[in-house]
């Protein structure tokens, strides 16, 4: 499909542990259409970060190996691609914010250093031009005073202004897609706001296209337009980010919809709670991964796991079970 | 706040909560961080007061000094009439037991080279509540009530999944049957779908025991889902405190009604609707706060009054406190 972006295509990744080869992610695929943001929501352990790292090549190895999948970047499988060639995708065309601000920036290089480097490695600036574009792009994300602020080190910073400085790196080069992972999560709820109104903001100014992984339904809520469920290494459910909300399906994410107390809740009422806790999963699984905690499991579910089928336009699950019947999909 | 009803459970007046910072060769004091400075509110017998605010606000610190693990500056705190602050030694462990606190982090506040069985056995022995056998039975009765299967108790704090773990926090808690207990962030280390888990044990247990929370947060849709009254603080004050309805329904100060308009709502229809009011700028610190209203530098409303003269917490509507010069405007 040449209208993708990105094309990942069947993502296996495991890890070596002591105790096991932990099936991280078992089989994912997606597409992201050009100026299209994607939310990714999971709880931990779920596979969304390691996913994102996998079409990277972030992930260690070892203990990390893909293990089966392709990723096509415009045509190109970045899992296939020589270390120097994923380097100049890297930062350059891809790039990511990470949830961390304090520790991703290094302590003892002045903002101004950090910024400048991605400048003059993809770009090729030279010292002064790399100076130039970092101030313009330190103002870009709202930093007063820029120019002056490009000396001082990170500590210097407040966790909003660090996660700013973290946005204006990844977008110094211009680069075709964002990735987002958990990049509002460490920031109080003010902060959260202006940090999703910038990224909304420069969105819109510049056409990117965002994958933003969160484990926040909230958050995604307001800033995506599709959204991708992750559980136990699987997509379980994809959708428009309206269809979702307006009509979860699977049983998780009915359940995770559920578990969230709302700001504008009028009744209270006992949350609804989904028992028990997400998988490690040390081997790759041959029944549903949800079906120990789900209210609405079926003999099937035990047996065989679902692959992901439409419920509607635009809207994807993987469940052998019909949640508002009861009875299994036909 | 004066109203002496006698189902108050705990009154804090005035309570002020320095740091001092201390510089130099020889370690002079230079200054103070003004982590809590002159707070007052009831906590009622059986409800649940919410206290929320952003990180450094003083919240946690708060719940600390009421348990007077930290020694208050200044203030009073009254529970059930007796005043901690002037108590000592014996006597303050004795009124310990009725007061517990469930920490934030549940993989930092269990020592990991003590067995289930000991951290929760710990405050019977400490407190000399129960010897011998009594207290292997008083441990699995209280594994069973947090929902632990009682056969875990030999089992160590890394064999636990976090919300389990929270669930150990909860079960060492109520091991001295209190009737206060202050839980500091006890959810925000948890999954989604965990934090429901533990919430919902947390209400089962104040009917079940009549207990009374004092519920730290930063999350406000959960403040909201478990309080009765809330309190919201913002650098070492606390600036508005009222029934949970009210304070979500008609917030009086500016404030709350940013902090109310940011928190992201998990329906992209009322979220595509929603007028938000993004605040400018960090919060200050508080080793060295603004003039008059704390609030002032990030508030949309501010005039000059507001860096002269810090505004009075005053009842506005009845049980309706705010601590702002203009709060009459959103009436």
């Amino acid at each position: 499909m040449p209208d993708l972006l990105l094309d990942v295509q069947g993502l296996e990744t495991t890890f070596n542990t002591p105790d096991g080869v932990v099936h991280a992610v078992n089989g994912v695929s997606f597409g992201l259409k050009e100026g299209e943001t994607l939310g990714v929501v999971g709880e931990s352990g779920c596979g969304k970060t390691v996913t994102m790292h996998s079409v990277l090549r972030l992930i260690p190895s070892p203990p990390g190996k893909i293990i089966a999948g392709k990723a096509f970047f415009f045509g190109q499988d970045l899992l296939q691609m020589s270390d120097e060639e994923i380097r100049h995708v890297r930062g350059a065309q891809i790039s990511m914010i990470f949830q961390d601000p304090m520790t991703s920036l290094n302590p003892v290089l002045t903002i101004g250093k950090q910024l400048e480097e991605p400048l003059a490695i993809h770009l090729g600036m030279s010292r002064k031009q790399a100076e130039e574009r970092s101030a313009e792009l330190l103002s870009m994300v709202g930093i007063p005073k820029a120019k002056d602020r490009l000396k001082d080190y990170p500590h210097q910073y407040s966790g909003g202004m660090r996660q700013r400085v973290m946005i204006a790196m990844a977008l110094s080069c211009s680069p075709q897609i964002l990735i987002a992972d958990e990049a509002t999560t460490a920031l109080d709820v003010t902060i959260q706001a202006q940090i999703t109104d910038l990224v909304k903001r420069l969105r819109d100014e510049l056409g990117m296209t965002i994958i933003w992984i969160t484990h926040d339904l909230g958050v995604v809520a307001g800033l995506a337009q599709r959204v991708i469920v992750m559980y136990g290494g699987y997509i379980i459910e994809e959708s428009d980010v309206l269809g979702l909300y307006a009509n979860p399906s699977h049983p998780y994410t009915i359940g995770l919809l559920g578990s969230l107390p709302r700001v504008d809740e009028t009744e209270h009422s006992r949350l609804f709670s989904i028992e028990g806790a997400p998988p490690v999963l040390y081997n790759k699984p041959t029944a549903c991964p949800f079906a120990p905690r789900c209210k609405w499991v079926m003999e099937r579910c035990w047996n065989e796991n679902p692959m992901l089928e439409p419920v509607a336009t635009d809207h994807r699950i993987a469940c052998w079970v019909d949640v508002k019947t009861g009875r299994p999909r036909s | 706040m004066s109203n002496n009803n006698a189902d108050t459970l705990l009154r804090v007046e005035n309570l002020k909560m320095h740091f001092p910072i201390y510089r130099g060769v020889f370690q002079r004091q230079v200054g103070a961080v003004l982590a809590v400075d002159g707070i007052s509110f009831d906590v009622r017998r059986g409800e649940t007061l919410g206290l929320v605010g952003e990180s450094g606000c003083g919240k946690s610190t708060t719940g600390r000094a009421i348990l007077q693990l930290y020694k208050p500056t200044a203030g009073n705190v009254h529970f059930e009439g007796v005043d901690l602050i002037k108590l000592r030694g014996e006597e303050l462990r004795h009124m310990r037991r009725k007061m517990q606190m469930i920490f934030q982090d549940p993989y930092a506040s269990l020592n990991p080279r003590m067995t289930v069985e000991q951290i929760v056995g710990e405050p019977l022995i400490v407190h000399s509540a129960a010897t011998g056998k009594e207290i292997h039975e008083r441990v699995e009765n209280l594994l069973g009530l947090v929902g632990l299967n009682p056969a875990f108790a030999t089992r160590y704090p890394h064999e636990f999944s976090g919300g389990q773990r929270q669930r150990i926090g909860v079960a060492r808690a109520l091991a001295l049957q209190p009737s206060f207990i202050i839980c500091d962030e006890p959810i925000s280390a948890l999954d989604v779908s965990i934090q429901a888990q533990v919430v919902n044990l947390l209400e089962e247990l104040q009917e079940q025991f009549n207990l009374t929370y004092l519920f730290i947060a930063h999350d406000l849709s959960m403040v909201r889902h478990i309080s009765k009254r809330v309190a919201v603080m913002y650098l070492g004050v606390i600036v508005e405190l009222t029934s949970r309805d009210e304070l979500y329904l008609n917030p009086l100060h500016p404030y709350t009604q940013a902090l109310l308009s940011a928190v992201p709502i998990a329906d992209p229809v009322v979220a595509a609707q929603r007028q938000r009011i993004i605040l400018e700028g960090d919060v200050p610190s508080p080793a060295n706060p603004p003039s008059g209203c704390r609030f002032r530098t990030r508030c949309p409303i501010a005039e000059s009054i507001c860096a002269e003269k810090q505004p009075e917490f005053r009842e506005l509507k009845a049980g309706h406190f705010v601590a702002c010069h203009f709060a009459e405007r959103f009436l």
